[in-house]
């Protein structure tokens, strides 16, 4: 950062609304934030801010705003679509010392959180009263809850609770002018425009939530965890179908391939039968009987789909046991390959045994592995497209793979993304599958919250550049606007 | 200092090489981000600083690799790593932290990368420590500083604020001044034997906890163990490796090998959590040095922890009753090191009466070898949070593995005002073996 450079004024003015200690502005310690959990993407930022609180994230944003200066939010940095990678013309804002749970009330079934608070420290606070926190996404133990709200974060669990916008009420929002609103509330609903879900999913470019309002649910009574090994991915696909098609609603239903299986073996010696070509996890919570009953039933549709081995937790510790495996899938891919791309693909539950056939074949023709992680009951797949980034032109030929299944899911009527956000990663497949007046009425909404364009600029919606012009959405009038529609504050 | 190996050739120095950061590269390349280790790394707990967690420093020794500078911010974030090795227990994709840790340190240490302050009380703790003979002299300071009240004297707040920093830390930890329980070189096993092992007295341990060691040699030899306690020995290497002092580290470790070697014993047995991962690294830390290479590796295979080589052999002894209430802490180079959890969790159950109750929270107590004396701040914050922790397990008595983990709580239970005895589990098989009344075999004799 040049003293003259536009950011300069900016970090000068920082440094006289913020407490000493929280502007960092040494470069090794600015480069440790460069990237989250994708480690593609990659940029310095100019300076960050360690906030501690709201009235810090105001500030900052409020002297942004004055100058003009770009600047991206950032929790844990555990994403995985490079939605919080730095400008480096900008500041880093982190909430990651703000984890101070606020309230639990029970009686309300509310948490109130900071956002760097982690998502399972949610579930922590809410367990003496009998509570959880439902979404939880694999890093739960990590990742922070405004990561999560930016994100709209899911988990195995979402198939039978839905994803991150189903379980916040209310947000404490400072918007990109530096301005601090209230958006929702205690209500499960609040009349209006849905604001809290324009928020929750936005990707950091609406805003910097500073409170977030969760719901939470009562512990099921009975939990009931199975594990089933198959000989291969078809026909625990098929088992898949058959346990939805029967009328069961899990709580979860994860499938692994043998490439992930002997990842996660190999990290934290799950266990899991020997042999298997693909396992599902199936976990069925709520009223005992419900569970009793349903697990039976479940059973039942795994062996006539040709399971071959079935397991059952007898307790939390075998509960967890199953789960290790599952929740360090990805990470245990450092096992395997040197690196690696999650894809975040969605498919329509009843393709997946076809797709995954495709994705295979996509693999062997590429020379590239691909292990498969996925929340089967969403249709919500998670290839891990595995590269050496030391051998030249792998990490591209990865790159294309990676696309390539992505067609696959746009082609079979699914999504880009099922969780992990678009980010940095996915901004060319959202022109795949958008039009261009879709990704305009996008930026549109957008623009009404950040009318400058300097909050987490260039992620989750492309936007559209010509040469030379300066990185921000909707330049000249909208044909919305033209058409009288829509008017730009 | 020696310059010369016992056959007259120069020490070899631990130099830096491209090999060296290509090792490290491969080290760091493990890594894929993704912040498991977050929420297990105390410094992170503590501050909530990328710099501060195990991921963020393994992107600082990255930047080092790739030639930027040691000094300032790298340095210091390195130093306030604890070497908990929490994060290795974390960690999905296997990265070795701890020789990451190691290479890093040793960086610094060879760039002198410290601000001089710093500098001056490393070198005096690393002039006294590894040295029970040096120990010895500043323990009888220290007894002499107890019976005139000079102790107390230090704790007045005029005084306490004027006295280096380095200074108040070790003081507030030196536990008070034991009698001197000396070991005669051969403890018999009672009973037919079970083998000859060899037991590492270690420095700090040898001069302030050797009432520790005393309990493991009656131990042992209840058990049906001749114990070795092999002349010569010393400090085993493992603060200074630990430190990233490789030469330091190497020198005091040859003398450990050799002295064992010569007694060509079955196993050796350390009671101290950090003396035992260090030895079970003697064959990688070797590696590359032919003439220790073979030896090195005959130590490391041999090393067991007490609580392991106990579970192992299983229990042989009569256990007498001792109904207390008891916290066990996990040392972390134990749990998270040598991945030593269930053993002596296994030895406590043996005892009958024995109430056992776990400590809730198994973050590092802040003690980490020199830790507490060299970041006295953050040692100080995590040992309070450690001592409430115990404190709500309603225990009678703390218990663990490690003399510096039973020092650091002990310090901070006391701080609190709740001064709870600390004890090593083979002081608590100890007394249930001998029984309270049985009378201590004639196995010490009274310190000068």
């Amino acid at each position: 950062m040049s003293p003259s450079s536009p950011v300069a004024a900016a970090v000068k003015a920082l440094g006289s609304v913020l407490r000493s200690g929280a502007l960092l502005t040494d470069p090794v310690e600015l480069a440790t934030y460069e990237c989250d959990g994708l480690t593609n993407f990659r940029a310095r930022p100019a300076v960050a801010v360690l906030a501690t609180t709201a009235e810090e994230v105001a500030a900052t944003v409020q002297t942004c705003a004055r100058f003009g200066t770009p600047f991206v939010a950032r929790g844990s940095g555990t994403g995985l679509s490079g939605g919080s990678v730095p400008r480096s013309d900008g500041v880093l804002l982190v909430t990651a010392k703000m984890r101070s749970v606020l309230s639990v009330r029970p009686e309300d079934q509310r948490a109130i959180v900071e956002p760097g608070v982690t998502n399972l420290a949610v579930s922590r606070a809410g367990a003496p009263h009998g509570l959880f926190y439902a979404p939880d996404p694999s890093s739960q133990q990590v990742c922070s809850v405004g990561g999560n709200v930016a994100e709209n974060s899911g988990g195995a669990h979402c198939l039978k609770y839905g994803f991150t916008t189903n379980h916040v009420t209310g947000l404490e929002v400072v918007t990109p002018e530096g301005e601090t609103v209230e958006l929702g509330g205690m209500a499960p609903d609040t009349p209006g425009y849905d604001l809290v879900g324009a928020f929750v999913g936005s990707e950091g470019t609406l805003g910097v939530a500073t409170k977030v309002t969760l719901r939470l649910l009562p512990m099921p009574e009975a939990v009931q965890t199975m594990l089933a090994a198959f000989a291969d991915v078809d026909s625990a696909g098929r088992a898949v179908s058959a346990i939805v098609a029967a009328g069961l609603v899990p709580a979860a239903i994860e499938m692994m391939d043998a490439l992930a299986i002997s990842a996660v073996e190999a990290a934290v010696r799950c266990e899991y039968p020997a042999g298997a070509g693909a396992v599902l996890i199936v976990e069925l919570d709520g009223p005992r009987a419900e569970v009793e009953e349903g697990i039976a039933e479940v059973r039942r549709v795994c062996e006539e789909e040709g399971a071959f081995e079935i397991r059952f937790a007898a307790d939390n510790t075998e509960r967890a046991a199953i789960w290790r495996g599952r929740k360090a899938a990805f990470a245990a891919m450092g096992r395997l390959s040197p690196s690696y791309i999650v894809q975040d693909g969605v498919v329509p539950r009843s393709s997946l045994g076809d797709v995954l056939h495709e994705i295979g074949a996509l693999s062997e023709e590429a020379g590239i592995r691909v292990a498969n992680v996925f929340h089967a009951g969403d249709g919500n797949l998670h290839p891990l497209v595995l590269f050496d980034d030391q051998v030249l032109g792998e990490e591209e030929r990865a790159e294309e793979l990676s696309e390539a299944i992505l067609g696959l899911c746009i082609a079979r009527g699914g999504s880009v993304t099922g969780e992990h956000g678009v980010g940095l990663h996915k901004l060319a497949a959202m022109e795949k599958m958008f039009s261009p007046e879709d990704l305009e009425t996008m930026l549109l909404l957008r623009s009404a919250f950040d009318p400058e364009g300097i909050c987490n600029p260039g992620k989750a919606v492309p936007t559209p550049r010509l040469c030379g012009e300066p990185p921000r959405p909707c330049q000249g009038s909208h044909p919305l606007q033209e058409a009288g529609v829509a008017e730009i504050f | 200092m020696a310059t010369k190996q016992h056959d007259g050739r120069p020490l070899p120095t631990y130099v830096e090489t491209a090999a060296e950061d290509g090792h490290l590269r491969s080290l760091l390349n493990d890594c894929v981000h993704c912040g498991f280790c977050l929420p297990a790394c105390p410094t992170y707990q503590l501050w909530g600083e990328e710099a501060d967690s195990p991921r963020g420093r393994i992107q600082i020794v990255g930047q080092l690799v790739a030639g930027a500078p040691v000094h300032g911010a790298a340095a210091e974030h390195l130093d306030r790593c604890l070497s908990c090795l929490a994060c290795v227990s974390a960690c999905p994709s296997g990265v070795r932290y701890g020789e990451i840790i190691e290479e890093a340190r040793a960086k610094v240490e060879r760039a002198n990368a410290r601000p001089l302050p710093k500098r001056l009380g490393r070198e005096a703790i690393f002039a006294l420590f590894p040295y029970p003979r040096r120990l010895r002299a500043a323990r009888l300071l220290l007894k002499a500083a107890e019976s005139t009240g000079l102790r107390k004297l230090l704790h007045y707040h005029w005084l306490s604020s004027h006295l280096p920093a380095i200074l108040m830390a070790t003081e507030r930890l030196a536990p008070p001044v034991t009698p001197l329980e000396r070991l005669p070189p051969r403890v018999p096993a009672r009973g037919p034997s079970r083998g000859a092992v060899g037991l590492l007295v270690g420095c700090v341990q040898s001069v302030f906890f050797s009432h520790v060691n005393a309990a493991t040699a009656r131990v042992l030899a209840a058990e049906g163990f001749d114990v070795i306690v092999a002349k010569g020995q010393g400090c085993c290497g493992a603060l200074s490796l630990h430190a990233g002092r490789m030469d330091e580290a190497a020198r005091l470790a040859r003398k450990t090998i050799d002295v064992f070697r010569a007694e060509g014993v079955k196993l050796v047995v350390a009671n101290a959590a950090g003396c035992g991962s260090a030895m079970k690294e003697y064959g990688r830390f070797f590696a590359g040095d032919p003439p220790y290479t073979e030896p090195a590796a005959w130590l490391a295979e041999r090393t067991r922890d007490l609580s392991e080589l106990l579970a192992e052999a299983g229990p042989r002894a009569e256990r007498h009753p001792v109904p207390m209430r008891v916290a066990f802490h996990d040392a972390c180079h134990l749990a998270h090191a040598q991945g030593i959890r269930s053993q002596p969790r296994e030895l406590l159950g043996q005892i009958p009466g024995l109430e056992l109750c776990e400590v809730g929270d198994d973050t590092c107590c802040g003690s980490a070898g020199v830790y507490n004396i060299v970041e006295p701040d953050a040692a100080a914050e995590l040992g309070r949070r450690k001592a409430a922790a115990v404190r709500a397990t309603g225990a009678e008595v703390v218990v663990s593995t490690n003399p510096g983990c039973l020092m650091q709580i002990g310090a901070w239970l006391g701080s609190a005002g709740c001064a709870l005895p600390t004890m090593h589990v083979a002081e608590l098989l100890d007394l249930s073996i001998r029984g309270g009344e049985a009378p201590r075999r004639p196995l010490t004799r009274p310190s000068t």
